[in-house]
C-alpha cells in the first residue's frame, strides 16, 4: 500500500429498534499527503459514519463494523487492538466535528484541554506542554493566545472554540486530518476564515485532509478529489474539476442545479423531487431510482444496483444510464489522474 | 410619517435592548443592543430579505414585530395600525395576520401533538373552525403544502426535516396571513431539500399575495429569493437595496467582506476573501461611531466617534458609512 489512508469495501451497520441499519455500504476512499478529500452528502447518507469507523469511534455494542478493511502505512487498522489503535487517533488521525461546543468540555480551560490531548501522547512535562498548546493555538490565529488558554469554551465566539478545536487536533502534527463539517455551525466570514486556515495548515505541512460536507461551495473551495455519497454508498468519485466539469451521476447533476448561486437571477430553483430516503427501507435497485428523472421506469435500475466503474480515466461512477458504462471496468477508487475535460 | 404608507409593515427606530443584570439584587448593569435604532418598510405582496451574521438581531427583530419580545422604543406599522401600542384584543386580530416560520423544524412543533392538531390549533384559538370544518380545512392546508392528507394523525418524528417544515408552514398559513417573517427556513434542511421549499414558499406568494420578511445568513439563497435586502450588523442596518443592485454593486465594506465570504461553486475560483479581523464584537459594553468600526480596514477618526445614518445614494439603495461621503 503506496497511499497513506485508504478504507477498502468498509461496511458499518447498526441495530436500531427498527432494525438493522447499514449505514455505510462498500465505501473505499484514500487520501495521501497534501491532498484535500471531499466527502459530500446529505444527512444520513453515511459520511460521518465512515470517518468515525476509520477513527475506531463506531459506538458499541449497537454500532459493528461488519467488512472491508481501513489500511494506515500499511497496516490494516480494523486489526489492532483498542490500545494499538490509541496509539493512532488522535496522534496520527485526528478528527474535529460540527459543533465546537458539544466537543469541548465547559468545565475545563481550553489550555487543559489542548494539555490533556498532547500529554496523552507526547512524554512531555505539563509546562513544555502548556508552551506547546500556546504555540498551537498562535499556529491556528487565535490572538494573544497566551492569555486565550485560560479562557473557558463559553467565553470564546463560535470560530474561535472551531479554531481550538483544530488546535487541538494539529497540537500532534497528525499525518492525516478528518474534518466532519467543520464550518457548517459558523457564519460566512469566519468560514472562509476556516477554510483558509485548514488550506494554509494542509500546505505547509502536507497534511492529507478528508472533509465532509454538505456544501459543494465548501468543496470546490478546498478539495482535489471529492465522493459523492447518497444513501450509504459511493455513486460518484472523481477530481474535483471533473466532477464540476461534467457531473454524470443524475444525483449529483441534481445538486448542482438545485444549488443557488450569487449572480444567478432566478426565483424559482431545480429542485430534487421527493425525499431522502429511509435508512431502514431503502429502495431496491439503484437506491437513487424513485427520485431520478432518468431511471424512475427503468426495470434495471429498480431491481439491480449498479456498482461503481471507471467510466473514464480518472471517473468512477455508479449508474446504468451513463454512456459506455457497460463496458467499463469494475473500480472503486480512481487512481488514475483525470484528463482534462474539454471544456463545452 | 403616517401609516404604513402603502406597505404592509413600516418600522421606524425600533430598538430592542436586553438588560444584564448582575449580583445579589439583580440590578441592571447594562444593555445589550440587539436591535439597536432599524427603519425597515415591506412592501405588499413581496420579499425583503435581512442577512447578517450571528448574533446581528435579525431574530430579534423578527421576533418583536410579533410582540414575542418587548420593543424597547420605536413604531411598526401593520398597514393601518400600530404593533407595539395594540391592546390584548387588537393584537390577538394582527396576530392572525402575521405569522412566523422558524428554523428548527424539530424544536418548533409539539412531539405530542399529531400534524392535525398542530395544523388545525390556530384555527381553534382562534375560533375559526371546529368538528368536520376544521379537519377539512387542515386538510386542505396539507395539500397546499404539498403533504399527504394521509399524514393527518402522524407525529411529527415520522417526518423527515423538508417535510416537517412544511408542516410549520402550513400552520403559519391556517389563519390565512398577509405578512409571514421566515426566520432561517431552510438552514437547517439539507441542499436537495432547500430548493423545494424556498419553490414552494415562492409559490404560495404567488398565490396568496404574501409578503415575506426573509431573515437568513446564506447569501445566495436570499438573492434568489428578495427583492430587496438589507444587511444588518450589530443591531443596525448598514445597507439597503435591490436585490440585484446590493449583489453587483455593494457600497458599505461589510456588505462587501460578507459577499466576497460567500464560496464559489467553482474549483478553478478561489474566494478572494476580504475576511475582516476578528469576530463580531459585543454591544454591551459602550461603543461610539460606526458599529462595524473595529474590523472595518477604511476606518478613520469621525468612523470612531459618529454613528453614521442610512443615506440615500442612489434610487432605493440605501448605505450607512462615512466612507461613501
Amino acid at each position: 500500500m503506496n497511499d497513506l489512508l485508504q478504507i477498502r469495501g468498509l461496511c458499518t451497520e447498526f441495530r436500531t429498534e427498527d432494525g438493522l441499519v447499514r449505514a455505510v455500504d462498500g465505501v473505499s476512499w484514500q487520501v495521501n499527503p497534501g491532498r484535500t478529500l471531499g466527502i459530500v452528502g446529505e444527512s444520513g447518507c453515511g459520511k460521518s459514519v465512515s470517518a468515525l469507523s476509520v477513527m475506531g469511534l463506531i459506538p458499541k455494542p449497537s454500532g459493528e463494523i461488519v467488512g472491508g478493511q481501513v489500511w494506515f502505512k500499511g497496516q490494516d487498522l480494523l486489526k489492532l487492538t483498542e490500545r494499538q489503535i490509541r496509539e493512532i487517533r488522535g496522534n496520527e488521525i485526528a478528527m474535529i466535528f460540527q459543533e465546537p461546543m458539544t466537543s469541548l468540555n465547559p468545565v475545563f480551560t481550553v489550555g487543559n484541554q489542548i494539555v490533556e490531548a498532547i500529554k496523552l501522547h507526547q512524554k512531555l512535562r505539563t509546562r513544555d506542554a502548556w508552551d506547546l498548546a500556546v504555540e498551537s493555538l498562535q499556529r491556528v490565529g487565535v490572538p494573544s493566545a497566551a492569555e486565550r488558554v485560560y479562557a473557558y469554551p463559553h467565553q470564546l465566539s463560535g470560530g474561535m472554540r472551531q479554531r481550538v478545536m483544530i488546535a487541538m487536533a494539529l497540537s500532534c502534527h497528525p499525518a492525516v486530518l478528518i474534518a466532519d463539517e467543520p464550518t457548517t455551525a459558523l457564519d460566512v466570514t469566519i468560514q472562509a476564515q476556516i477554510l483558509e486556515l485548514l488550506r494554509r495548515l494542509q500546505a505547509g505541512e502536507r497534511m492529507a485532509l478528508v472533509l465532509i460536507t454538505h456544501d459543494l461551495a465548501v468543496i470546490a473551495q478546498i478539495a482535489h478529489t471529492v465522493a459523492v455519497m447518497y444513501a450509504s454508498r459511493i455513486v460518484e468519485y472523481t477530481s474535483v474539476e471533473a466532477l464540476f466539469d461534467q457531473p454524470l451521476h443524475p444525483y449529483t447533476q441534481g445538486l448542482f442545479r438545485s444549488l443557488p448561486r450569487l449572480g444567478q437571477k432566478k426565483r424559482r430553483l431545480d429542485a430534487i423531487g421527493g425525499t431522502v430516503p429511509n435508512p431502514l427501507a431503502f429502495p431496491s435497485g439503484c437506491k437513487f431510482h424513485p427520485r431520478c428523472p432518468l431511471g424512475c421506469d427503468d426495470k434495471r435500475c429498480q431491481s439491480v444496483e449498479p456498482n461503481l466503474r471507471l467510466i473514464r480515466p480518472g471517473h468512477v461512477l455508479a449508474c446504468f444510464k451513463a454512456a459506455g458504462y457497460e463496458d467499463s471496468p469494475p473500480c472503486d477508487i480512481p487512481t488514475q489522474a483525470p484528463t482534462e475535460v474539454s471544456n463545452g | 410619517m403616517a401609516k404604513a404608507d402603502g406597505h404592509i409593515l413600516r418600522v421606524q427606530g425600533l430598538k430592542t435592548y436586553f438588560p444584564i443584570r448582575r449580583g445579589v439584587f439583580s440590578r441592571i448593569r447594562g444593555w445589550v443592543r440587539a436591535v439597536d435604532g432599524v427603519d425597515l418598510d415591506i412592501p405588499r405582496g413581496q420579499t425583503v430579505g435581512l442577512v447578517g451574521e450571528s448574533g446581528c438581531g435579525k431574530t430579534t427583530l423578527g421576533r418583536t414585530l410579533l410582540r414575542l419580545i418587548p420593543a424597547t422604543a420605536g413604531t411598526a406599522w401593520f398597514e393601518d395600525e400600530l404593533i407595539f401600542s395594540a391592546n390584548r384584543r387588537r393584537m390577538r386580530q394582527l396576530r392572525r395576520q402575521m405569522q412566523i416560520i422558524f428554523q428548527d423544524p424539530v424544536g418548533s412543533l409539539n412531539p405530542r401533538m399529531t400534524v392535525q392538531t398542530i395544523v388545525g390549533e390556530p384555527l381553534k384559538v382562534h375560533g375559526l373552525a371546529h368538528g368536520r370544518a376544521l379537519r377539512q380545512r387542515v386538510v386542505n392546508l396539507l395539500e397546499q403544502v404539498g403533504l399527504s392528507p394521509g399524514y393527518l394523525n402522524r407525529y411529527p418524528h415520522e417526518f423527515s426535516g423538508g417535510q416537517r417544515q412544511r408542516i410549520g408552514i402550513a400552520r403559519a398559513l391556517a389563519l390565512e396571513p398577509k405578512f409571514i417573517i421566515c426566520d432561517e427556513p431552510v438552514s437547517a434542511l439539507d441542499v436537495s431539500i432547500q430548493s423545494q421549499i424556498l419553490n414552494l414558499l415562492a409559490d404560495l406568494q404567488d398565490a396568496l399575495g404574501l409578503s415575506y420578511l426573509f431573515i437568513a445568513h446564506n447569501l445566495a439563497v436570499v438573492e434568489h429569493f428578495c427583492g430587496e435586502v438589507a444587511v444588518m450588523y450589530l443591531g443596525q442596518i448598514v445597507e439597503r437595496a435591490g436585490s440585484e443592485d446590493l449583489y453587483r454593486n455593494p457600497v458599505h465594506p461589510y456588505t462587501k467582506t460578507l459577499l466576497s465570504a460567500v464560496p464559489i461553486p467553482d474549483p478553478r475560483t478561489k474566494t478572494a476573501c476580504q475576511a475582516p479581523v476578528g469576530d463580531v464584537s459585543d454591544t454591551s459594553g459602550p461603543f461610539t461611531g460606526c458599529p462595524f468600526h473595529p474590523r472595518c480596514s477604511l476606518a478613520q477618526d469621525q468612523c470612531r466617534q459618529e454613528c453614521p445614518q442610512l443615506r440615500e445614494i442612489g434610487p432605493g439603495h440605501f448605505v450607512a458609512c462615512w466612507r461613501t461621503e
